[in-house]
């Protein structure tokens, strides 16, 4: 795109990270190869670049880790809260301390610019440790009755979207309440979980107490089906949820999962435009559009239609879709092929089914996966573009003229995870907001996090919630 | 410390401060008072040792603090209470630095054995940790939403009630005075604390961490000389809003009251403590904190829509 913004180049150094060849599983605090001696590739989806080899764990090696976890339980449950509460303070600090190598690491491993992983993943990831670091010792305070008992060995899935993120969101609550973990991060961005085991020894965490398995699916599989889990927490696909909730009916596993999303965006005709245009594509483009909570449908009231569309697609041609470790890049990579071959086949078939595409003049890398922020107008709600979770960078618009419109077509949906309400009048807020089946509503903002503040799905969006006092709960008998 | 070594070399005393809005001064009255060691049998047998001269506190010292208080104020409550968290870690992480200092100054204010006061400092280090941890999580136990019958959105929330005077306990000259400083500090108030008038050197010292740590001068300020001295103006100050009496004795802490009582400032009165090393509760942030409850109505969702 040529235009009047010509931006030089402004890479962040790669020199401030250093990925070995290749890395083993981190089980017993030690890292070791699989037991089948099985590896694969994970490479840099900006540019298919193979960045190292990693271990991939199998049924023997989730048994190995699981029992290392169970072996650490015991002491690790049966410290002074205020000792456990010590180690998580570490940890936060030093993840505080390597932010930038890891914001470079994540950048390269998950394709998302590093204006986000610099200045979202990474203080919300040391955040999290500080914030339930605090209640390790405080947990008599937390309203589950008195000296609140852990539940053992959690398993632990985690999606390729907030790699660090996600792993921060399971384990700090987890360690904090007396808990020892065994965690599969995803294949297609498994470095900063490793990365993040060589902080827990720099914090002299005791060995046991974090194990790492990557690998695919079915290693998932093994760990939330191994009959010494005490715990499942999962986040990623609403298909997976289900099918992880099927294996574990019967057992006395506690289960939370966070699962998918297609949240409502709803602007009315008093919200302030161009606000709620810096909202909208925060809400929906930010890391791609691969955020479960991401809001993918924008509900606009009638009269506002055509001013807000004017302003959205004049916005969107400035975003800058590029290097993700340019720090002027708004737009990275789509994270593998597999999800480009999905946002591709689901956009075809929104336009297939008659709604009207639209992206703006943006020229794509040629290696890399990629793909061109894209809006939808003429949708109806019985298309799968407004149906189905793309998770990418695809904005489905569509239209209401009523507040009791915009709540029923909010809720129309499988899903329930998030919501964003413009407009200027509190109490309309706070009506539509009572209204909406949805774990999170965002008033006139989107897409903010804090480790203080839970976040959750209703629906088949998943149960349970992370974050906050409520995070705590997961992970206690109670 | 062996006297040989001593005759090799002679060590430099250090002069003892005030800590006012992040400043080291004297007090303003140029007056010191002798502090000695702590030891029964010593004292008994007259030979307690002197450790230094410590400044003896005026009025105006007293009143110089609140101004340097209640300027911190806005700044420090208005901060994140994640961003208080990190500042009470962070002196926290100075401390464990500075551990062997203060084990010395405990040691010898207190009378107690090397082990003795290491326990007291470690239990003080790990205090600063208790607090920094409780920043974010105060409004999450003592606030919510309340279900008020009606379309109305109804909230109460913890805010730090201001400027708070604080004498610190007499026998426990560090970890007794953290453990009534920090909770008043960590929801965001700003203290002016007496540090204890027999054994005042920790608490100088203190201020020395404190002024390292990020800690926004103003936010703590440490006077020492005679308690009942300086205690008086503070309780009679028309800008503090609340006193801690825990370093008072019964009848001080009366008088202390009835003088508190002319602009109805918060009062926590002196509590028995017998270990300063148990586990806190949450008693010493409630009493410093105002409950504010906030209506907005919601509207509702009736057959006409008009309400939104």
């Amino acid at each position: 795109m040529a235009s009047a913004f010509e931006y030089a180049p402004a890479p962040e150094s790669r020199a401030i990270v250093d990925i070995a060849p290749s890395y083993g599983l981190f089980i017993d605090g030690e890292f070791t190869e699989a037991a089948d001696g099985r590896v694969f590739k994970t490479v840099s989806p900006a540019s298919e670049e193979v960045l190292s080899e990693i271990a991939q764990a199998g049924e023997a090696d989730v048994d190995r880790a699981v029992l290392a976890a169970r072996k650490a339980f015991e002491k690790w449950s049966a410290l002074p809260g205020a000792e456990r509460a010590k180690y998580l303070f570490r940890i936060a600090r030093i993840v505080q301390e390597r932010s930038r190598e890891l914001a470079v690491l994540e950048t390269l491993d998950n394709g998302k610019p590093i204006k986000e992983t610099r200045d979202a993943d990474l203080p919300l990831v040391a955040a999290h440790f500080f914030y339930y670091a605090g209640w390790a010792d405080k947990l008599d305070h937390a309203g589950f009755g008195a000296n609140p008992r852990p539940l053992g060995v959690a398993g632990q899935v985690i999606p390729w979207n907030f790699p660090l993120l996600m792993l921060a969101w399971k384990i700090a609550p987890a360690l904090a309440t007396g808990n020892t973990v065994v965690l599969k991060p995803a294949e297609t961005t498994p470095l900063s979980a490793l990365f993040f085991a060589d902080i827990c020894r720099q914090a002299g965490l005791p060995k046991g107490v974090v194990n790492i398995l990557p690998g695919y699916g079915d290693t998932g599989a093994a760990l939330v089906a191994h009959p010494d889990v005490n715990k499942v927490a999962f986040t990623g696909s609403t298909a997976v949820g289900k099918e992880i909730a099927k294996t574990v009916a019967g057992s006395r596993k506690k289960l939370t999962l966070e699962l998918g999303g297609k949240g409502a965006n709803i602007v009315f005709d008093d919200a302030p435009i161009d606000q709620a245009v810096e909202g909208i594509v925060n809400g929906i483009f930010f890391n791609q559009g691969q955020v479960c909570c991401a809001g993918s449908r924008l509900l606009v009231q009638e009269s506002v239609q055509d001013e807000l569309l004017d302003s959205l697609k004049r916005r969107l041609s400035t975003l800058r879709l590029g290097d993700p470790l340019d720090k002027n890049t708004d737009i990275g990579a789509i994270n593998s092929e597999e999800q480009l071959t999905r946002i591709t086949s689901l956009v075809e078939r929104g336009e297939s089914e008659g709604a009207e595409r639209w992206s703006p003049a943006c020229e794509l890398p040629s290696a890399g996966y990629w793909f061109a922020p894209t809006l939808f107008t003429n949708v109806t709600q019985a298309h799968t573009v407004a149906r189905d979770e793309i998770f990418g960078p695809v904005l489905s618009v569509l239209t209401f003229r009523t507040p009791d419109e915009a709540v029923a077509k909010a809720n129309n949906t499988p899903y329930g995870l998030s919501a964003g309400i413009w407009t200027e009048k509190g109490s309309r807020i706070l009506a539509v907001a009572n209204k909406l089946r949805a774990g999170v509503v965002w008033s006139n903002t989107f897409n903010k996090f804090d480790p203080a503040s839970p976040f959750g799905g209703y629906k088949e969006s998943g149960f349970g919630r992370e974050g906050g006092r409520h995070g705590l709960e997961a992970y206690l008998d109670v | 410390m062996s006297d040989k070594s001593e005759q090799q070399r002679l060590s430099v005393f250090k002069t003892y401060k005030l800590y006012v809005g992040g400043k080291f001064p004297r007090s303003e009255s140029g007056r010191v008072y002798e502090v000695t060691t702590r030891t029964s049998a010593a004292g008994a047998a007259g030979k307690d040792k002197w450790l230094a001269n410590a400044p003896l506190s005026s009025r105006k010292d007293a009143r110089d603090a609140v101004v340097a208080a209640r300027k911190a104020f806005g700044g420090w409550s208005g901060a994140t209470a994640y961003n208080r968290g990190q500042i009470l870690y962070r002196v926290a992480e100075m401390l464990e630095g500075r551990k062997s200092q203060f084990v010395h100054e405990v040691a010898d204010a207190e009378g107690l054995s090397k082990s003795k006061a290491a326990a007291q400092v470690e239990a003080t280090i790990d205090r600063w940790v208790w607090y920094a941890g409780w920043t974010d999580k105060i409004a999450q136990v003592v606030g919510g939403p309340n279900p008020v019958a009606g379309p109305y959105f109804n909230i109460s929330s913890p805010e730090p009630t201001g400027v708070v005077a604080v004498l610190a306990p007499q026998e426990s000259s560090f970890l007794g005075l953290v453990s009534v400083l920090a909770p008043v500090i960590a929801t965001g108030n700003t203290a002016v604390v007496i540090a204890s008038e027999r054994s005042p050197l920790p608490a100088l010292s203190l201020g020395e961490v404190l002024a390292t740590s990020d800690v926004p001068g103003g936010v703590v300020n440490v006077l020492s000389g005679r308690t009942a001295e300086i205690a008086a103006p503070l309780a009679a100050h028309q800008d503090v809003n609340a006193i801690d009496l825990a370093g008072a004795d019964d009848v001080l802490a009366k008088e202390l009251e009835i003088a508190a009582a002319d602009n109805l400032k918060r009062v926590l009165r002196p509590q028995p403590v017998d270990d300063w090393s148990a586990m806190p509760g949450t008693d010493r942030m409630t009493a410093f904190l105002e409950t504010k409850t906030v209506w907005h109505p919601t509207g509702s969702l009736g057959a006409s829509g008009s309400s939104y």
